[in-house]
């Protein structure tokens, strides 16, 4: 071929994509970018941004119990948990403070696999960006507190396995409790003993996911 | 500006192609020392390089690093194993899967850990899919270097950004991903995931043909290119240059084939090779890689199996990453990452942290034969010639 | 139709025909020169403000992307927005360069590409100036701005504006002599250096008789197309402002308006020597249906679209290779390209049309395998298993 041939066909897939912005779809070498705040790429469910706290029902009874294992784990010590106590000065379980320094988060998403209480969660929102460091950036326990709903609503895949998990569990508690109910009953009335043990605990109809 | 002197003149009678001014000439004429970098456009990050020039001609370059530098070892000797595998992300940050991967591999090493077979292929996949990503923005950044105005990194771009769905897809994050565990993986990857990854890899070999028309027999890149920063074969071997850029001096080097760690083993690919080791070698090395790549992605697609996603012996661990405490020991393991082998040097002595993490980083050491390809050519060639050593930065500095 | 193509001109000798009424014959006269003035005053700065969106939305669309387009619908607003962020931008002047020069260049580089446009033929009857040595004033005029970037880069006392200078004068006045030479067969055949003359020459076959339909015209068109993209800085030639080598070369520290009005300067050369080799090959405002200015401006913005389409999807040249493209093949080439025009026009129709071609495509081969060191090779790639 002549010299110059390579640039011209070059230029020939140029001329393509410029015809190709005005007549097909982005799948088939058209315009492939959004425009951004009018229109967004769908969520990934899995997308981690930064953590959040899961509440259930209501925001006093939220699931952390201060136990500060996230806190250990996270790489860049970017969480901070006191604990809170009572008035006789003894320990509750739950945290008193509980702050995340968004500036210093890496998103890496350990807090959320360490945490055995399924405490914290990664979040999807990502529209953070503040002038206000102190205020907007470093993140109290109400600023994180969110509900088991909004949980269910960005990740639903994780947020049933773990209600499910969390439910056998519960149930599996109230049927220790009932359990040991019916033992102190039956010790307070040896004779009828065998009926009440009949009382079966509740099986949750879901068998658990894996995650 | 600094007067030539005299062992500037040695250095410039013992290269190649230096265009010798006529000494006669009564022309008095010095030399120009410029700063390119750390602020320049096209030094790929906080990279400085001290040039002086002849004209337009190089006369020495002196590479300076560490702008970049994040302690980036310390920190990992200072926290636990798995805490490390966050900050590995962020070393090679266009390859954070095989930057896991490497970290991994070699904490297995370390406490012989077994590794499930599905975890092996997803590794292989999502490693190949980021050799697929390294290797186009690789390009489309060498003719930004060239000085083509963005087409071809918008055009490599548009197929990073299908692979980088998939990596948020499974990982989480996009660039982050923070995927691998010691033994495993974060999550299992779902068959409409594998479905969409299987997607791309019928599609991109077009992508290729296309951004070949558009690069490989162009008139103005094959000037550029051709016969321009010649790594020598021995030199490449002496400086320990691996990746790319060693297999386009000629040298059937790669890290897949040489350990055959992961499951590298069962597939077949070839090592292309290049005959002259010039850019354009390099160029065209990392298209041919990619084309493998794909031959690996499509087997590994067919034989992945189904099973577990941790091994046994580490699924205590997986609550708890904190109290996994690895025998005493050292090990080495290393991959072959997009841009050469990355090695990831531990010591244990039987805590949490380990006692001594190295990273031998691919970026940094090919970087330091760069004053080696630069001495004698024209200062946009300099530009060209590190464009396509491929360099990251925050893997240089660490 | 006749209305539709004359309307400009019959706009003005209204205007000029109503103010004769009342106005002295030596003002009438004054008032003809300043609405040219005018007119030209206003089309240069707007055509580089829209050149800037074109060249943005172009090159995005080749990038499958959109583009500008927040300010205004299709963002058309932008031009108008960047003009009054170059306005309100701090103006920074290096504490070392010489103040007076720094200040001037960016003015002297303007000043020729607005003066330019006085001989461009818009269309038909509407040349501002029908000078009889058009070209040639064209062509010196232009080569003036060669001061402006040398002044720029020298007055910024900084070392990449410095590199950029020197490559700007070696890319600018090497490219000049195949640009003249290019030029020259035109001449030769019209007799006439005035460009309306010469657009005139191009009126055969209904407006069809175009040179760039002669052998010779077509390869005096391809150099002189690739000179003037040369001579206007732009991409693959740009490497006065190579922004990934030397930072953005001899308008490195400009900012502001002052650097507004080199990329002003910029995108008025690339209109008007655009305008001029529609002018000469292109057979200027000739074409059948349409007005002439219509098919003066779409003749121009194709090949404006080129430019832009060449900076779309070609890397730079390297400095010597740039030189040797100017040095060892366009100017040997529109030298052969002179003796061409000269055998068309004294042989008989079929030699003249074969020997032509013949004689063209023998010597571009020739000074292609002369220049082999330049051409790409072959190469082979082995596998390692």
């Amino acid at each position: 071929m002549f010299f110059g041939s390579g640039v011209i066909k070059g230029m020939l897939v140029t001329l393509k994509a410029f015809a190709a912005s005005y007549f097909r779809g982005p799948d088939k070498g058209g315009i492939f970018t959004v425009q951004y705040p009018e229109q967004r790429l769908a969520e990934k469910e899995n997308f981690r941004n930064f953590p959040f706290l899961v509440y259930d029902k209501t925001p006093d009874n939220l699931r952390c119990v201060a136990c500060d294992i996230c806190a250990k784990e996270c790489p860049p010590k970017c969480i901070t948990i006191v604990r809170e106590f009572d008035k006789d000065n003894k320990p509750l379980k739950r945290p008193a403070v509980f702050s995340i320094d968004h500036t210093v988060c890496m998103n890496c998403g350990i807090c959320e696999e360490a945490c055995p209480f399924d405490a914290i969660f990664m979040d999807h929102n990502f529209e953070i960006a503040s002038t206000d460091r102190q205020g907007d950036l470093l993140l109290q326990k109400e600023a994180l507190l969110k509900s088991n709903d909004y949980f269910n609503k960005i990740r639903p895949t994780d947020a049933s396995a773990i209600d499910a998990k969390r439910a056998e569990a519960e149930a599996k508690k109230k049927a220790a409790e009932q359990a040991a109910a019916a033992k102190a009953a039956a010790a307070a009335a040896a004779p009828k003993l065998a009926a009440a043990a009949a009382d079966k605990p509740a099986v949750p109809t879901e068998p658990p996911k894996t995650v | 500006m600094t007067t030539r002197t005299n062992s500037l003149k040695t250095t410039m009678q013992t290269s190649k192609n230096y265009e010798v001014r006529d000494p006669q000439s009564s022309i008095e004429t010095q030399t120009l020392a410029i700063n390119v970098g750390p602020q320049h456009p096209s030094t790929h990050g906080v990279f400085r390089m001290n040039v002086v020039l002849d004209g337009e001609v190089v006369t020495s370059l002196k590479p300076v690093m560490g702008y970049l530098h994040r302690n980036h070892e310390q920190i990992a000797e200072n926290m636990s194993y798995a805490a490390s595998m966050p900050y590995t992300d962020r070393l090679d940050y266009f390859n954070s899967m095989t930057n896991n991967f490497g970290w991994a591999l070699t904490v297995e090493k370390l406490a012989a850990i077994d590794v499930p077979e599905r975890v092996e292929y997803v590794r292989v996949i999502m490693a190949e899919l980021t050799r697929l990503v390294n290797h186009v923005s690789a390009i489309g950044f060498l003719l930004n270097d060239l000085g083509a105005f963005f087409t071809p990194v918008l055009y490599a771009f548009r197929e990073r950004e299908k692979i980088l769905d998939i990596f948020e897809e499974v990982s989480g994050s996009r660039m982050m991903c923070n995927y691998f565990r010691f033994g495993g993986l974060r999550r299992d990857v779902t068959p409409a995931v594998l479905e969409k990854i299987r997607g791309i890899v019928n599609k991109f070999p077009a992508f290729l043909d296309e951004f070949e028309t558009l690069l490989t027999k162009n008139e103005i890149l094959c000037m550029r290119c051709q016969n321009v920063g010649i790594l020598p074969r021995d030199l490449a071997v002496n400086a320990s240059i691996t990746g790319p850029l060693l297999r386009a001096s000629g040298v059937n080097y790669d890290i897949r084939k040489v350990d055959g760690y992961s499951v590298y083993n069962r597939f077949e690919f070839k090592v292309p090779l290049g005959p002259k080791g010039d850019v354009y070698d390099r160029y065209y090395v990392r298209i041919l890689e990619m084309r493998e790549s794909l031959k690996i992605l499509d087997q590994a697609l067919k034989g992945i199996p189904a099973g577990e996603i941790m091994a046994k012996k580490m699924l205590p661990f997986v609550k708890s990453p904190r109290n996994f405490k690895p025998p005493v020991g050292e090990a080495y393991g290393r991959v072959e990452g997009p841009k050469g082998e990355l090695g990831f040097y531990v010591v244990s002595d039987g805590t949490a942290q380990p006692w001594r993490y190295h990273v031998r980083a691919p970026s940094f050491i090919n970087l330091t034969i760069l004053e080696d390809m630069c001495r004698g050519q024209k200062l946009a060639d300099a530009i060209v010639i590190l464009g396509s050593i491929d360099i990251v930065l925050g893997e240089v500095d660490r | 139709m006749e209305f539709m193509d004359q309307i400009f001109v019959n706009l003005k000798s209204t205007v000029l025909t109503l103010a004769g009424g009342f106005l002295p014959p030596w003002a009438v006269i004054l008032l003809c020169a300043a609405i040219s003035l005018g007119v030209i005053a206003v089309i240069g700065p707007v055509t580089m403000m829209y050149l800037t969106l074109i060249e943005r939305k172009v090159l995005a669309r080749m990038q499958n992307r959109i583009g500008p387009n927040r300010t205004g619908p299709w963002g058309l607003l932008q031009p108008l927005a960047d003009g009054i962020k170059m306005l309100t931008k701090e103006d920074i002047v290096p504490k070392n360069a010489d103040r007076i020069v720094h200040l001037v260049a960016p003015i002297l580089i303007v000043i020729p590409a607005l003066l330019v446009f006085a001989v461009i033929p818009f269309g038909k009857n509407m040349i501002p100036a029908d000078l009889s040595v058009g070209v040639l004033y064209f062509l010196s005029i232009s080569s003036t701005t060669t001061i402006a970037i040398f002044s720029a880069s020298w007055a910024s006392r900084n070392k990449y504006s410095l590199l950029g200078g020197m490559r700007a004068v070696a890319q600018m006045i090497s490219y000049e002599i195949p640009m003249v030479l290019s030029v020259v067969p035109i001449l030769l055949v019209t007799q006439s250096l005035s460009t309306g003359a010469i657009v005139r020459a191009q009126g055969a076959y209904g407006g069809w008789g175009w040179f760039v339909f002669t052998p010779w015209g077509f390869a005096a068109f391809i150099t002189f197309f690739l000179c003037a993209v040369a001579e206007c800085n732009r991409s693959p030639f740009d490497l006065p402002e190579a922004e990934s080598e030397i930072v953005a070369g001899f308008h490195t520290e400009y900012s502001g308006m002052k650097f507004a009005l080199f990329y002003m300067a910029e995108f008025m050369n690339a209109f008007t020597l655009s305008a001029l080799a529609a002018t000469l090959f292109l057979g200027g405002w000739q074409g059948p249906w349409l007005p002439s200015w219509a098919w003066f401006f779409i003749k121009t913005y194709a090949l404006i679209f080129i430019m832009l389409w060449f900076r779309g999807t070609l890397p730079r040249f390297r400095v010597d290779q740039m030189m040797n493209l100017a040095w060892k093949f366009l100017l040997p080439l529109s030298l052969i390209n002179i003796l061409v025009a000269g055998f068309w026009h004294f042989a008989n129709p079929p030699l003249a049309i074969g020997g032509s071609i013949a004689m063209l495509w023998a010597s571009g081969w020739i000074f292609t395998r002369l220049n082999r060191d330049y051409t790409p090779e072959k190469r082979t790639y082995l596998f390692g298993e």
